[in-house]
């Protein structure tokens, strides 16, 4: 296999891209549907409903925001995770990996908070539909929050063995990709806070 | 060729320096969305203010973050068509049942 | 590469000079066969693993026939062996009726029809006419096929738990999917099988734009390419809203939330304990946001196929490859806003009705393009009339059938008669069965040289044809008049309980006679396809003298495909040109 696939370090002349640049974008527009069918939930059923909260009236909007600001930071240390690869600092690389997957994990902390105390308080997905839709879409974004960190996480611990192995442009390669699906996830918050908290 | 500006060290530094100031932009934009929100709007108007600064956020995190500014047409061209798609599925389902049969 | 490609004849099949001498060790049996990541070894298992479902989806519909034809009578042969649970002395039962349609259509579409048209053609074609030595991401192409088995595998054994499988119709229409035996196992396997063609078409998209050999531009890519293309988009965009729907199928069903159902509702007698405030309709927009688009993707490959047969035993380029091009694309793009012309009976309002009904109106028109090209494509040929020509041939009439008939179902006022009759079983089986899958015959049969190094028996071929084309049309044309007397899809008993519908009661034995002689008629394929793996008249590289990339690579091509890179020099149709001494100039002849 080896050798047989061009353009997976060097982009193709006349695309000026490279095949995992092209694949990763084509796998985000296909996540855009998927949580666009969710959002088009949210709106026929909040359409339909006798009765929705407003969103400070059901969260805590104080949690839900300092959530989104580890998620946007979340994104900054991402990025700059690549652009030490660039500048060629494996060191840098590797603390803000690091600090990306921490960040990760704060933010399913303070969903952890959320989630239990919704529960104490007798509140199930299938309470309501505004429950349903809740806990539905901050899951299945709790559950691309954990990908995204595994898939850093990877590249956190196997960075140094792609840059002594000389396959440095491969792991630049590979951190940008991983890091755009972490943008699309802290995108998917950026919209999802507002709907479920501000609203 | 690459298709993103790389490799030399002022390059990289500029682009480092425009990560920044998105950071504090977001940040800033986080405040006045939840600022606004205490307002307690009318539904209809907190959607608008709402919607209008997540999209200016995406924006920023699309464009900068991921590269969209300097990237290819192919891939302009797949997010245009994935976006329409998006605001039919957003905006057709809810309008057939605004428009319905009162029997 | 020579003009011909001809150098070096393989007279002896599966001993074609290997393309890249690697220090390569022979892979094991598992790793060659089972654990592929060569494009043209999934192709293949996609294909046959495809044809399993594809009859064993055959097999539920002969069974549900007898039925039809004979109501309340015992089943002959099987009835005793099925049990008490889904037919009682042999007779069936309405439930186990049920679970037979609901997976008739799950299976024919998404285990069948798709796995062969997009995992199976697609895969072992298109790399080839490309000029690309594999997939983009040969791993990823492995797990696509593996992600396919699995749902296949969940589907089948859904069947054996307590309830039985899934027999809501393929539909899974919500509030009654939300609370029937077997949804449960239909959406964990759909989303297996959604992960699959996720997969396969982000490889596909990126195969084609990044893999193209050098000189292959776009517009000079084989129409299969072109459909093959359109194809992934539409499932890249579309799936996904029906997987987001499974989930809250699922979660309707598991965690008791209430997305599709509503407030009141009484089952059995009984309140039903949720919260209600859902909305059954979501279920249907969400459904068919996919599934529009999807009989697209059920199509598409199928007209790809027919192009390059057509083309190949025309001797002359194809009428119209650029308004065939543009309107294909104009096709993908359209099949994304029509959906709700599934839904016209479900309380829209005029103004998004017309919408619905005008998008619908326009999209006919690119198929018509599309399918006047192909017909037009005929005039002036020099026409071979081998099995794989016969088959794309009668795609022609057959699809045009299945396309016009699709008009009064398309325009609402119409469908109020229409909507939910044996005319749409008809319609859409006329698109689909002597539509789609007869180009799928088209290409086994014009393929299988490439696959094999052997062709397959012209006799065979042509029995094979005939019967079946006799027998599709049997089953399927009497359903017009059916659906158009008023007789209701999905009844147990074929309408047979209805005084309207006494006088057309006939018409089901009719069809169903037809079921099984086209059964019969599948027979003389099975033999051909199987004996002539080994006794096939051996073939070269280029049997049926055809200009495009496959033809150049050896029959069988090595893992790597070509002896050397191509390049292409010209369009995919240089058939007949002016001044040649060959009837034909391969993509890779230099002007």
């Amino acid at each position: 296999m080896e050798g047989l696939i061009p353009y997976i370090t060097e982009p193709r002349e006349d695309t000026g891209l490279t095949n995992g640049k092209i694949a990763i974008w084509l796998f985000l527009a296909s996540e855009i549907m998927l949580f666009g069918a969710f959002f088009a939930t949210y709106i026929v059923m909040r359409l339909g409903a006798v009765t929705w909260p407003r969103g400070w009236e059901a969260q805590n909007v104080p949690l839900g925001t300092l959530n989104t600001g580890v998620l946007i930071t979340s994104s900054v240390t991402m990025v700059m995770a690549w652009a030490s690869l660039e500048r060629s600092d494996l060191k840098k690389f590797q603390m803000f990996a690091g600090v990306t997957v921490g960040l990760g994990f704060a933010f399913l902390c303070i969903k952890y908070v959320e989630y239990t105390s919704h529960f104490h308080e007798e509140m199930f997905p299938w309470t309501s539909t505004y429950l349903a839709v809740y806990f539905t879409m901050t899951g299945l974004h709790a559950l691309h929050v954990i990908s995204g960190m595994a898939v850093n996480g990877f590249f956190w611990l196997a960075g140094r063995s792609y840059w002594d192995a000389g396959e440095r442009q491969l792991l630049i390669n590979r951190v940008e990709n991983a890091g755009l699906f972490w943008h699309f996830v802290d995108i998917v918050w950026i919209f999802l806070f507002p709907v479920l908290y501000l609203l | 060729m690459q298709n993103h500006p790389v490799s030399h060290p002022a390059e990289i530094d500029r682009q480092v320096r425009g990560y920044m100031v998105v950071f504090v932009a977001l940040i800033a934009l986080t405040a006045v969305t939840v600022g606004v929100s205490y307002l307690h709007l009318e539904v209809h108007n907190a959607v608008l203010v709402a919607l209008a600064i997540a999209i200016f956020k995406a924006s920023l995190v699309a464009l900068f973050f991921m590269h969209l500014i300097s990237e290819r047409h192919v891939i302009f061209l797949i997010l245009a068509f994935t976006v329409a798609f998006f605001l039919v599925l957003m905006f057709l389902p809810i309008l057939t049942t605004l428009d319905h049969v009162h029997v | 590469m020579e003009a011909h490609g001809e150098d070096m004849p393989a007279k002896t099949p599966g001993h074609a000079p290997a393309a890249h001498e690697h220090v390569h060790e022979e892979l094991g049996f598992l790793r060659k066969y089972v654990f592929s990541t060569d494009h043209k070894m999934i192709g293949i298992q996609y294909t046959v693993t495809g044809l399993m479902f594809l009859f064993f989806g055959f097999c539920l519909m002969m069974v549900m026939r007898w039925q039809l034809a004979y109501p309340g009578q015992p089943i002959p042969l099987i009835g005793a062996l099925l049990g008490d649970s889904r037919a009682p002395g042999g007779v069936m039962l309405p439930e186990f009726y049920n679970q037979l349609g609901a997976m008739h259509g799950t299976i024919m579409v998404f285990l069948g029809v798709v796995p062969i048209g997009v995992g199976g053609f697609g895969n072992f074609v298109l790399p080839l006419q490309i000029g690309a030595a594999d997939m983009a991401f040969p791993r990823i192409n492995m797990a696509s096929y593996q992600f396919f088995v699995l749902g296949g595998l969940v589907m089948l054994v859904s069947f054996f738990l307590p309830g039985g499988a899934a027999q809501s119709g393929w539909t899974s229409y919500s509030p009654l999917a939300d609370i029937n035996p077997g949804q449960t196992a239909w959406g964990f396997g759909m989303v297996l099988i959604i992960t699959s063609s996720l997969l396969g078409a982000l490889n596909f998209i990126t195969t084609t734009i990044q893999l193209r050999a050098k000189g292959m531009s776009f517009w000079r890519f084989p129409f299969f390419v072109w459909a093959q293309f359109v194809t992934a988009f539409l499932l890249l965009l579309a799936f996904p809203p029906l997987e987001a729907a499974a989930v809250m199928q699922l979660m309707d069903r598991i965690a008791g939330t209430s997305f599709f159902l509503p407030a009141g509702l009484v089952v059995s007698g009984q309140l039903l304990p949720v919260s209600g405030g859902g909305n059954p309709l979501l279920w249907q927009h969400l459904f068919w946001f996919l599934a529009h688009p999807e009989v697209y993707v059920l199509v598409l490959p199928a007209m790809g196929i027919v192009a390059e047969v057509i083309a190949n035993n025309t001797r002359k380029p194809l009428w119209g490859y650029a308004p065939m091009v543009y309107s294909i694309l104009f096709l993908g793009f359209m099949s994304f806003i029509v959906w709700a012309h599934h839904m016209f009976m479900t309380g829209m309002g005029n103004a998004m009705a017309t919408f619905f009904q005008t998008t619908t109106m326009i999209i006919s028109i690119p198929s018509v393009v599309i399918l006047s090209a192909l017909f037009l494509s005929l005039w002036g040929g020099s026409i071979r009339f081998n099995t794989p020509m016969l088959f794309a041939l009668a795609f022609l009439p057959m699809f045009g059938i299945g396309g016009l008939t699709g008009l009064p179902l398309g325009l609402a006022s119409a469908d109020i008669h229409l909507h939910d009759t044996y005319y749409v079983i008809a319609h859409f089986h006329y698109v689909v069965a002597p539509g789609t899958i007869f180009a799928f015959f088209a290409g086994i049969y014009y393929w299988y040289p490439k696959a094999t190094g052997r062709r397959m028996n012209e006799t065979l071929g042509k029995i094979h044809f005939w019967m079946s084309f006799i027998g599709m049309n049997g089953v399927f044309m009497p359903m017009f008049w059916l659906g158009l007397a008023g007789v209701s899809r999905r009844l147990y008993d074929g309408g047979a309980s209805y005084a309207y519908a006494q006088h057309v009661l006939g018409l089901n034995t009719l069809s169903s006679w037809s079921a099984w002689f086209l059964c019969l008629g599948q027979i003389p394929f099975f033999i051909n396809f199987f004996w002539s793996l080994r006794s096939g008249e051996a073939v070269d590289r280029n049997p049926w003298q055809a200009t495009t990339l496959e033809w150049q690579a050896p029959s069988p091509p090595p893992h790597g495909n070509f002896d050397h890179p191509p390049v292409v020099y010209r369009g995919p149709y240089d058939y007949s040109p002016a001044g040649y001494a060959e009837d034909f100039a391969p993509q890779t002849q230099e002007a």
